[in-house]
């Protein structure tokens, strides 16, 4: 039986981090990478009773912290003022990374420049020249949850599909990626294919023709 | 041994020496020891070796003591940043080293050098060009890079509370580097907002046994 679906329409960053909350099984301790996976925390629903963890060392992060709420000391990996919910934890930064390469978290959302159809992510440099490198966590993130997602756009601005063949860009975590959601198809990786779940604003044979990977309706 | 209380915090870092390897707490302004970096950059300690998540912000702390070219070497995840210009015009104008290392790397050879670990083989890494060179093993099926402590001669933290004794308790998420840290430096200088007797600090609350502390300078809090 095929799960396969379409919209009309393309998805909106917002219907994206919907769709990737909406996975997110309840219970699930998670880790939002910076950007746009940020914003799904923001369609997380209290019955799910995730937890999310950030890096810099704490479990039961809550939402971005306003006014009188604002604690120099309580920020998250973005450096950005949070707030703690009930029942959260600190911990210092190699327990944090301990907990995330021991496989502990459920599921880990991040950005790419490009993910490979064996599951390789590139997200962490460009390898432009006279680029300054930085990793911060993206390495031990993207190889350390049981399930790392990523959420990008398909394509770049000259029409390039980010969902590869083999990564131009240095690699990150070699196999790691199982989720893709783009604005116009979400992918699954798994027994070496790529299969298609849903494709929005587009049909999935002009999918394929603007993919260089083989792709199967799931 | 209990640990010294300083004066002041020229005081606390009076034995920085040039060419010392120097652990600076902090993730973001969360946990920063700014107090004991401006101290640094007054003692005029110069070659240091310092490792950090990030290579400075701003006009401030660590970003100053890389302008005034007093760092040979950072060890770090995260130097690119909007606000890292002294960093970004060091390292172009190639007055710095930069070893770039995955952020739970960092910590994990921190924490290994701490705990007397000679070194150990992550996932992290593995196949990217922060590998290249190398020891690379696959264990079960899993690669594998072996990755090996950083040892220093010195750790500057800031913690919320010290006793006497050198125990200490953190606050929130500025507690980040502080325990490793204190562990891997043959000396840890903190900073903290204030010092109390022996006995006032809950032994079950204690998130640094005072064992890996050597010099305590009371600063009084910012809130």
């Amino acid at each position: 039986m095929s799960n396969y679906s379409s919209t009309q329409e393309k998805l909106s960053r917002d219907e994206m981090a919907q769709k990737v909350a909406a996975d997110i099984p309840s219970g699930a301790f998670v880790n939002l990478g910076i950007g746009q996976p940020t914003n799904v925390s923001n369609f997380l629903t209290s019955e799910q009773g995730v937890t999310l963890h950030t890096e810099n060392g704490m479990l039961g992060m809550g939402p971005v912290a306003t006014g009188e709420d604002i604690d120099e000391d309580l920020i998250n990996a973005g450096k950005i003022p949070v707030t703690e919910l009930p029942g959260a934890s600190f911990f210092h930064h190699a327990d944090s990374f301990a907990m995330m390469r021991g496989g502990h978290l459920d599921v880990c959302v991040l950005g790419a420049f490009q993910v490979s159809e064996a599951g390789d992510l590139a997200n962490w440099h460009t390898g432009a020249e006279g680029a300054i490198p930085a990793v911060g966590g993206a390495m031990d993130l993207a190889i350390g949850a049981k399930q790392t997602w990523v959420m990008m756009s398909l394509f770049t601005k000259s029409g390039e599909s980010k969902l590869v063949e083999a990564l131009s860009y240095p690699v990150t975590g070699l196999g790691c990626v199982s989720r893709i959601y783009t604005e116009v198809a979400i992918f699954e990786l798994r027994d070496s294919k790529v299969f298609v779940r849903s494709a929005h604003g587009i049909s999935f044979e002009e999918l394929q023709s603007k993919v260089p990977v083989e792709l199967t309706k799931a | 041994m209990a640990p010294r209380i300083a004066s002041s915090a020229a005081d606390a870092v009076a034995e920085i020496k040039d060419g010392s390897t120097v652990l600076i707490g902090g993730f973001g302004n969360a946990g920063q020891p700014m107090e004991l970096i401006d101290a640094l950059m007054e003692c005029g300690a110069t070659d240091l070796t310092v490792v950090n998540n990030n290579a400075g912000q701003a006009d401030a702390g660590l970003a100053l003591l890389i302008k005034e070219r007093r760092v040979k070497k950072i060890i770090c995840s995260f130097p690119r940043q909007s606000d890292s210009w002294h960093f970004d015009e060091a390292y172009r104008a190639g007055d710095i080293e930069l070893e770039l290392v995955p952020q739970g790397n960092l910590a994990e050879r921190i924490r290994a050098a701490g705990a007397g670990i000679g070194g150990f083989f992550t996932p992290t890494g593995y196949g990217t060009l922060l590998a290249e060179g190398k020891e690379t093993r696959v264990i079960d099926g899993k690669g594998y890079v072996l990755e090996t402590p950083i040892n220093a001669d010195f750790a500057l933290i800031k913690a919320l509370k010290a006793d006497t004794m050198g125990n200490l308790v953190y606050r929130k998420t500025a507690r980040n580097f502080g325990p490793i840290m204190a562990t891997a430096a043959k000396q840890a200088i903190v900073q903290v907002d204030e010092v109390v007797e022996a006995g006032n600090l809950d032994p079950e609350n204690v998130i640094t046994p005072g064992i890996y502390v050597d010099t305590v300078v009371a600063l009084g809090g910012n809130k």
